[in-house]
């Protein structure tokens, strides 16, 4: 069995502070992670390589330090780990990043690809259902639990109101929930040998079959036109009664707020 | 000179302290209570490769190095001195001796497992009248054929009834003095071999120290550790590393104690402001930072000085005696600026005072540690 994992590099969330004047995310000094949905992807396909003797392959796009994710990974457990990285790749909306990730994965031998659900910088959820796209794959995305049966799996498909249990069949995609497991941590070994054993594998544009006007961008028709902080909601109020009587009270708040 | 850590110091620096906040911290205080031995904490430990750091692959350690094994004891002890003596009694007293002095035979033997983390060590020197005067060994060794016959106690031995291979220390030939002590690897299934009284203690209540008793205990000849009569130079040999992992010991406790403090100052309102508004609370806080900064540096010293083979024995007594001192200082300070609270089982700092003493105790005294760094300044 042969997984690749797609995971991002970002800032961790727990540690940014917003600047108080301009709103805006202070990322100076902040310490960059392996986003959480996608570290849980990656333990998935861990889990299936101390099980049945997988490959796993990490792959990533972003500057040269996102290199320092890549070693965690190897740290962790992976076998092989490549750097998307190339200037033509920087500016990417998701469509480009998808387009680029797809185009590598496009060189590689799989049977399943894996990627979070969505990255706690951006949000999104829309690079792993992309990846699927421009690969033609089946794609199940909120994964929570992941059985391998051989030619096919079984994967648990998670809502806020209720889950799915889907069957499918080999090579797919999967977009995971950092709920999932608890990722393992590094082990010391794999920290040494990630520092002095370990080549990185570097692709650049040249490296895989694209168009340059996909990429970076140039590629990218996402134009953000504005970009605010959320407003704080007020705290809710919790009424009490008999159902009538609350129905009455929520109708009469209603028509109070002009909402009715 | 450069002050700065590589991306491999980091990477682990920051798994010792995931694995502390996640694995350690939640269970400190109920080891304490319970003193309760933390099997499961070392047996993950093993499983990531903890328990061999600094030594070669070829003998299943990791083959990181001495800084990295000494930074994983000082985050231990952030949150549990316990956990953090384990780690050091078993590396830098067990499988350390037996790297630095052991035939490739005895390594294979007995260093491989001990590295890789399946079994565990510790180590036997101390006697209810030989402790800092090491050279009133009585426990005596008798060779008889292929065979050493064991006869004689321990006390305070770190790990005992949890450690699979001991060091131990006993005299072959008693008019030879110091030189007439050697030192051997004795397993504890070794017929004569038992764990005695198990010490109920102030702090690190969760290490189990206890007395090694033996009996007729059959050691085979080839266990016999350097040479006969080299023992005494072994013993001393192996607390000049021991100490560097009971200074970083007394670091982490100290920056255990340290954390804490500054948390609470921030949070703790008394006469309708934090108590951290305080110039006392703030010089208080500056001694404190100055001191762990300068045990910090005393500290990685140390395990640089040894990293690089170099002699190290004055570097680890003043790494230990001002470490241990600062934990004490620190702790102390830290309990007070805690004022009542500080003094209940509700808040760490308290255990973190009652743990720090014994670093000014084992692995050489105070007292001990001036001796080995004026001889050195006075010979």
């Amino acid at each position: 069995m042969k997984i690749v994992v797609c995971i991002k590099q970002v800032p961790d969330t727990n540690e940014v502070r917003l600047d108080p004047k301009t709103g805006t995310l202070i990322r100076d000094g902040v310490p960059s992670i392996i986003n959480p949905d996608d570290k849980a992807g990656l333990e998935a396909a861990l889990r299936l390589k101390d099980a049945y003797g997988a490959h796993v392959t990490v792959v990533t796009m972003g500057p040269p330090q996102a290199k320092i994710a890549l070693q965690e990974a190897y740290a962790m457990g992976a076998d092989r780990v490549i750097l998307l990285t190339d200037r033509v790749f920087a500016g990417a909306d998701t469509l480009a990043t998808s387009t680029t990730i797809a185009a590598a994965i496009k060189k590689l031998d799989y049977d399943l690809v894996i990627t979070g659900r969505q990255a706690i910088d951006g949000d999104t959820a829309q690079v792993g259902p992309q990846i699927a796209e421009h690969l033609g794959l089946p794609q199940i995305s909120y994964v929570s639990d992941f059985e391998n049966h051989g030619d096919y799996a079984v994967v648990k498909r998670v809502f806020e109101d209720g889950f799915q249990k889907i069957k499918v069949g080999y090579p797919c995609l999967i977009t995971t929930l950092s709920e999932m497991n608890e990722a393992r941590y590094m082990n010391i070994r794999g920290i040494l040998d990630a520092n002095r054993v370990l080549e990185i594998e570097t692709w650049q544009f040249s490296d895989i079959d694209a168009d340059i006007e996909e990429m970076g961008l140039k590629g990218s028709p996402t134009k953000v036109k504005k970009s605010f902080t959320k407003g704080a909601k007020q705290a809710g109020k919790v009424l009490e009664g008999t159902p009538k009587e609350l129905a009455v009270a929520i109708v009469d708040k209603l028509h109070e707020k002009f909402i009715i | 000179m450069r002050f700065e850590l590589t991306n491999e110091d980091l990477m682990m620096r920051e798994l010792f302290r995931k694995f502390t906040q996640n694995e350690v911290e939640p269970i400190a205080a109920e080891i304490d209570d319970e003193e309760k031995f933390p099997e499961e904490t070392v047996k993950k430990m093993a499983n990531l490769g903890m328990l061999g750091i600094p030594f070669p692959r070829e003998y299943g350690g990791a083959g990181g190095t001495y800084w990295q094994y000494i930074n994983l004891v000082e985050e231990l002890a952030v949150a549990c001195a316990t956990t953090s003596v384990v780690v050091s009694a078993h590396t830098s007293l067990c499988a350390s001796p037996i790297y630095e002095f052991g035939t490739k035979e005895q390594k294979k033997k007995y260093l491989v497992p001990l590295a890789s983390g399946e079994k565990l060590g510790a180590f036997g020197l101390t006697e209810p009248n030989a402790g800092t005067d090491a050279a009133g060994q009585q426990t005596t060794a008798v060779k008889e054929g292929d065979h050493y016959i064991l006869n004689g106690s321990k006390i305070f031995i770190t790990n005992a009834g949890y450690a699979d291979t001991y060091i131990v220390m006993a005299m072959t030939d008693r008019s030879a003095g110091l030189k007439g002590i050697s030192a051997f690897i004795v397993e504890s299934d070794f017929e004569g071999f038992s764990v005695g009284k198990k010490e109920s203690k102030m702090g690190i209540r969760g290490s189990s120290t206890c007395e090694l008793i033996f009996e007729d205990c059959k050691v085979p000849a080839e266990n016999l550790l350097g040479a006969e009569g080299k023992g005494f130079k072994i013993a001393m040999m192996t607390l000049d590393g021991g100490r560097i992992g009971i200074a970083a010991q007394a670091l982490g406790i100290a920056q255990g104690a340290y954390n804490e403090t500054v948390k609470y100052v921030k949070e703790r309102k008394q006469f309708g402001r934090s108590i951290a508004a305080f110039q006392n609370t703030q010089f208080q806080i500056a001694d404190m930072k100055t001191k762990l900064e300068a045990a910090r540096f005393l500290v990685y010293y140390a395990a640089y000085m040894k990293q690089n083979k170099q002699p190290y024995s004055q570097a680890a007594a003043m790494a230990k005696l001002y470490a241990s001192e600062a934990a004490m200082e620190i702790t102390t300070k830290a309990v007070q600026l805690h004022g009542g609270y500080g003094y209940t089982r509700e808040y760490p700092v308290e255990r973190m005072m009652r743990d720090a003493k014994i670093t000014e105790i084992y692995e050489g005294t105070s007292e001990v540690q001036r001796m080995v760094i004026s001889a050195t300044e006075l010979k």
